[in-house]
C-alpha cells in the first residue's frame, strides 16, 4: 500500500476547481477503486458515474491525466511512482457535477437515425446468415457506448457549432453495422451517414480508434469503407445510372 | 457550488407529476422487454432506468440465453429444457414457470433477430448454441462472450424504433418515455392496488411522482449486499423491498447463487465474473496440486449424467451422444461448493481460489475467438494471458433465486396492478438457476409482465395520487440530509461484512442467528444514516436511500436461511447437510407485518402428471417423498 495524490475536478455547470486528495492505493487497483476510496473516506458526495467496474458497461468515462479513458480499466501501475493523478470530466459534454457529464447528445443522435429494418419476407426463426457475414457488423456491436470516441473527436471536442450536423464515430459505426447487416432491408445507410449524420466532417485522424476500449477499428473498418462507398456510388457514372434504373442492392462487398 | 436544491422542506411544488398506463421500473432486459410489449399493446409507457439507458446489469451477462431451438443438436426440445431446469433448481421451481419458460424461450430469441440482434451462427446459417452447466444439449444462443450486451442493445434499439414509429404516426413523445438516472423510492398503494410511484432524478435531485394503474418491477437483484459480488452498484434489492413495502410477498430468499468462478486476484477485481463458457468450451478446474478435482464431487443425483473419468469427459466435447458430460459442467451450486471445499482443505491457489485452465487444452486462436472479453478482462485487469496460463477463480455472489412471488402465467404479484419479471421475481429457478436461464427468463417473463400489465391498465381507471402521500415520500427521501448519523459507505461495508461472514456460501444455524442479531443492531444506524452535500448527483445520498432496501433483503435472506434446516441449491447448511424431501414441498414466504418481516411456510405447487412423466421414477425418488412419486407410478400403470 502507498499513498498517492489525486487531483479531481469538482464543480457544476456554473464552474469549479480541482480538489486534492491524498489517498491510499493498494496493489492491483484501478483508478476507479481509488475514486471510490475518496468517496467512502473523504468526499461522500463526489459525483462519479459507474456501474459494472469490469469494462463492460461504458459508464465511468473520464479524462485521466488528459487521456480519455474508462476509470475501471485504468490500472494504477500505469503511472510513475509519485506521479499525481488528475481526473477531469469528459470535455465535449456539459458538466452535470464533478466527474459526471450530460451525455444526452449521443442518445439524441441515436434517436434520429433509422433503426434496423427487418426483411418483409422472413418470419422470426427463418433468418439465415453466415458467421463470416455477421462478423463485420458484430465488431461494431461490441460498442459499450462509453462515448470516449465522441468525446475525443476533434470535430465536436472544441466545436459546439458542429454538434447539430455531426453524429460522431459512435453513430458512424452504427450506420456501418446496419449497412453491413446481411438482412437489413434499407439500402440508404451510406447516403444517410453522408447526408444526415455528417460523415463528411470526419477527416480520418483516427483519434476515435485510439481511445476505443473495445479496440473497434472505427476508422479503418467503418468510416473509411463508408466514405469510399459513398464516394464510389456518387461519382461512378455506371453506378449512378444503375441507381437511377434499379433499386440498389446490398450485395457489394466493403473495401478492403 | 450552489446547494439551492437542498431545502429540508421544499414543498409539493418541487415535485414533477407524470402519468402513464404502464410504469416499468428497471431498464435491464426484463424491463425493456416488458416496455416493448406494453407499448405494442397500445399503452403509454414510462421506463425508469436507475443508470443511463443501456447500462443495466444485463450487459454483464456473458454466456448466452438458453432456448431449446435444437439448432446444434436436433434432440433438444422444450421438455428436455424443462427437465434440466427442474433438476438444476432441485425440484423446488414453480413448475409452471419452468414449463412456460422452456416452451416460449425459442420464440423470444428468434424475435430478437427481427429487432436486429446478431447472434453467432451455425454452419447452416442458424443461431449457434453452446454448451453450459446443467444443460443436456448445446442450448445457449450467444454472441462470443458478450451476449448480455447484445440483448440490451437490441432491446434499447427496439425501443428507439418504437419511438420513431410513434413519431411518424403522430403520437406524442410521452407514449414511450425512458427516464434515465432515476431511482424509485416508494410505491403508492390504495386498497390493495398500486397506483403510482415516487422517485428522484440523480442528476438534479429533483423529485417525481408518477401515477400508473399498472407497474412492472424489473429491478434485478441484491448482490451489492455482499462485498465479493459480480453485480453492479444498482443491485441493491430495490424492487424486492418496494414490493414488500407495497404488501407483496417474497419467496425463496434463502437461495443465493454464488457463481463458482469469479476473479480472485488482484483484490480490486475480486468477484468479477469469469464466464461459465470457459468450462463449456473446454476449460477445467485444478487445485494447487494440479489435480482435476471435480471428479471427486459428483453428487449421487447427477451420477448418471456426468463422467467419472477424464477420458470420457474429454471425449464428450466431440461426441456428446456417446459420453457423459465433464463434471466441471455440473450446476453452479455444486461447482461452487467443490471449490470452497478444495480451498478449505488447503489445496487452493496462491490467492485463495483454484485454477481454471483452458490454456493447456485449447489453442490460443480458439480461446481468443470464443472468449474475447475474458481474454481482454484478464489481460487488462490482472495482467494474465489466459491463452498461456491458468486463471485463479473462486465463488462470487452472482444471483438471487428468491424474489417477488408471482403468478406463473401473468407475472402478477399479490398486489393488484403490480407485476415482477426477471431476477426480482422468484420461483422460476427454484433453489438454483442454470447458467443461460436468466437471459431467457427475462425475455419470456418480461414479455408476459408487459402484456398483462397492459391488459390490467386497459380495464382500470387512471389513479390519482394524494398530496399527503407524495409529501410523506418526499420527507422520507430527504431524511438523510437532516440525520446526524454515520456515513452510508461505512454502513454498507458493515452490512456486506455481516452477510459475507455469516450468510455466505456455507451457513450454520448459530451464525445465522448471529447475523440476525448483528443486522438488527445495524437497523437504527441505517435509519439514522447521513447524507452530506447537496441533492445534485450525490452518490452518498443515493446510497443512503438504497441501504434500507439492502437491509430488508438481507434480513429476509438470513431469516429464511435459518428456518430451512436442509441443504439445497443455493442454500448450504453445514449443520443440516443433504436435501430433505419434506423441505422440497415447502416455499418460505416473507412479507411485512406491521413493519417487521415475517416468514410463513407455503406448499410448492405440485407438478402435473404429464410433467412428472418426463422423469424416471428412480430420479424422482431422490428428490420427492414416496407418496409424491408413487402417484406417477399409478399413472404409468
Amino acid at each position: 500500500m502507498s499513498t498517492r495524490t489525486f487531483r479531481v475536478w469538482r464543480g457544476d455547470a456554473e464552474g469549479g476547481d480541482f480538489a486534492e486528495f491524498d489517498v491510499a492505493v493498494n496493489e492491483g487497483e484501478v483508478v476507479l477503486d481509488v475514486v471510490h476510496r475518496i468517496q467512502a473516506e473523504q468526499a461522500p458526495d463526489l459525483a462519479v458515474r459507474w456501474n459494472c467496474k469490469a469494462g463492460k458497461c461504458g459508464s465511468c468515462s473520464a479524462e485521466v491525466n488528459g487521456m480519455p479513458r474508462l476509470m475501471c480499466m485504468t490500472r494504477m501501475n500505469l503511472f510513475a511512482d509519485g506521479e499525481p493523478v488528475t481526473i477531469t470530466p469528459l470535455r465535449t459534454f456539459p458538466v452535470v457535477r464533478d466527474l459526471v457529464t450530460d451525455v444526452s447528445f449521443n442518445y439524441e443522435k441515436a434517436r434520429q437515425m433509422p433503426q434496423f429494418a427487418p426483411p418483409a419476407d422472413l418470419k422470426p426463426g427463418e433468418y439465415r446468415m453466415q458467421q463470416v457475414d455477421v462478423e463485420r457488423s458484430q465488431e461494431f456491436r461490441k460498442c459499450i457506448e462509453c462515448f470516449l470516441c465522441q468525446n475525443t473527436c476533434h470535430v465536436v471536442r472544441d466545436h459546439e457549432e458542429n454538434k447539430p450536423p455531426f453524429s460522431g464515430p459512435r453513430l458512424f459505426i452504427r450506420a456501418a453495422e446496419l449497412d453491413m447487416h446481411p438482412l437489413d432491408a434499407r439500402d440508404d445507410r451510406r447516403e444517410a451517414a453522408q447526408d444526415a449524420q455528417g460523415l463528411g466532417y470526419c477527416n480520418i485522424t483516427k483519434c476515435c480508434t485510439e481511445v476505443c476500449p473495445e479496440h473497434i477499428k472505427i476508422t479503418d473498418n467503418a468510416i473509411i469503407p463508408m466514405k469510399e462507398r459513398v464516394a464510389g456510388d456518387r461519382y461512378d457514372p455506371l453506378v449512378w445510372l444503375g441507381r437511377k434504373i434499379f433499386r440498389k442492392g446490398k450485395s457489394d462487398s466493403p473495401a478492403g | 457550488m450552489s446547494d439551492h436544491r437542498n431545502d429540508a422542506n421544499p414543498g409539493a411544488a418541487d415535485v414533477e407529476h407524470l402519468a402513464c398506463d404502464v410504469l416499468v421500473i428497471g431498464a435491464g432486459g426484463a424491463g425493456l422487454r416488458a416496455a416493448v410489449e406494453a407499448r405494442l399493446a397500445g399503452k403509454s409507457v414510462i421506463v425508469i432506468s436507475k443508470s443511463l439507458f443501456g447500462k443495466a446489469h444485463t450487459v454483464m451477462a456473458e454466456g448466452g440465453a438458453a432456448a431449446a431451438m435444437g439448432n446444434v443438436n436436433a434432440n433438444d426440445n422444450w421438455q428436455v429444457h424443462f427437465r434440466d431446469t427442474m433438476r438444476g433448481g432441485k425440484f423446488l421451481n414453480n413448475y409452471r414457470m419452468a414449463e412456460i419458460h422452456a416452451q416460449e424461450a425459442p420464440d423470444r430469441i428468434w424475435e430478437l433477430e427481427t429487432y436486429g440482434a446478431l447472434f453467432d451462427r451455425t454452419a447452416d446459417g442458424r443461431i449457434s448454441q453452446r454448451n453450459f452447466g446443467g444443460h443436456e444439449y448445446p442450448r445457449l444462443a450467444h454472441v462470443g462472450d458478450r451476449t448480455g450486451l447484445e440483448l440490451i442493445r437490441t432491446l434499447q434499439q427496439k425501443l428507439v424504433s418504437l419511438q420513431q414509429d410513434d413519431e411518424e404516426a403522430g403520437e406524442p413523445a410521452a407514449k414511450l418515455q425512458v427516464i434515465d438516472e432515476t431511482t424509485i423510492t416508494e410505491l403508492f398503494v390504495e386498497q390493495g392496488a398500486v397506483k403510482g410511484a415516487f422517485g428522484y432524478r440523480r442528476g438534479t435531485g429533483a423529485f417525481m411522482a408518477i401515477s400508473a394503474p399498472a407497474i412492472v418491477l424489473a429491478t434485478g437483484g441484491i448482490g451489492r449486499s455482499f462485498k465479493v459480488t459480480s453485480n453492479s452498484w444498482e443491485y441493491t434489492g430495490d424492487g424486492h423491498a418496494l414490493a414488500l413495502r407495497a404488501g407483496a410477498s417474497l419467496i425463496n430468499m434463502e437461495f443465493i447463487q454464488f457463481h463458482p468462478t469469479g476473479m480472485v486476484w488482484p483484490p480490486s477485481v475480486r468477484g468479477i465474473l469469469v464466464t461459465e463458457s470457459v468450462r463449456g468450451d473446454g476449460g477445467v478446474l485444478k487445485n494447487a496440486e494440479g489435480k482435476r478435482f471435480m471428479f471427486d464431487y459428483i453428487p449421487e443425483v447427477f451420477k448418471a449424467q456426468y463422467a467419472d473419468n477424464p477420458e470420457e469427459a474429454d471425449r464428450w466435447y466431440t461426441d456428446p451422444d456417446a459420453n457423459r458430460r465433464p463434471p466441471e459442467l455440473l450446476p453452479r451450486d455444486e461447482v461452487a461448493r467443490a471449490i470452497n471445499s478444495e480451498v478449505k482443505a488447503g489445496r487452493g491457489s496462491e490467492h485463495g481460489g483454484v485454477y481454471l485452465d483452458i490454456a493447456s487444452r485449447r489453442s490460443a486462436e480458439y480461446i481468443t475467438e470464443r472468449l474475447p472479453s475474458m481474454y481482454h478482462q484478464f489481460k487488462e485487469l490482472a495482467d494474465v494471458d489466459i491463452t498461456a496460463e491458468p486463471m485463479e477463480v473462486g465463488p462470487t455472489c452472482h444471483y438471487i433465486m428468491g424474489g417477488v412471488e408471482v403468478d406463473a402465467e401473468t407475472a402478477a404479484s399479490k398486489v393488484t396492478g403490480l407485476y415482477a419479471a426477471g431476477e426480482v421475481s422468484g420461483g422460476m429457478h427454484g433453489s438454483n438457476r442454470l447458467g443461460g436461464n436468466s437471459l431467457s427468463d427475462l425475455l419470456v417473463f418480461g414479455k408476459r409482465a408487459g402484456e398483462f400489465a397492459a391488459e390490467h391498465a386497459a380495464v382500470t381507471e387512471p389513479p390519482k395520487l394524494g398530496d399527503d402521500e407524495i409529501a410523506a415520500a418526499q420527507a422520507d427521501a430527504l431524511r438523510p440530509f437532516a440525520n446526524d448519523g454515520e456515513n452510508p459507505y461505512a454502513l454498507q461495508a458493515a452490512m456486506q461484512e455481516v452477510n459475507g461472514r455469516l450468510v455466505g456460501i456455507i451457513r450454520r444455524a448459530g451464525e445465522l442467528e448471529e447475523a440476525l442479531t448483528e443486522l438488527a443492531a445495524l437497523k437504527p444506524r441505517i435509519d439514522n444514516v447521513t447524507a452530506a452535500g447537496g441533492r445534485a448527483y450525490n452518490p452518498g445520498w443515493h446510497l443512503a436511500l438504497d441501504l434500507r432496501n439492502m437491509y430488508l433483503c438481507s434480513v429476509a435472506t438470513a431469516m429464511a436461511a435459518l428456518e430451512r434446516d436442509e441443504s439445497r441449491g443455493g442454500h448450504t447448511r453445514e449443520d443440516a447437510p443433504g436435501m430433505d424431501p419434506q423441505w422440497r414441498r415447502v416455499n418460505l414466504v416473507a412479507s411485512l407485518d406491521g413493519g417487521e418481516l415475517a416468514l410463513a411456510r407455503q406448499d410448492v405447487p405440485s407438478m402435473t402428471p404429464e410433467l412428472l412423466g418426463l422423469f424416471e421414477t428412480s430420479e424422482l425418488s431422490k428428490y420427492m417423498t414416496p407418496e409424491e412419486y408413487r402417484s406417477t407410478e399409478a399413472e404409468d400403470a
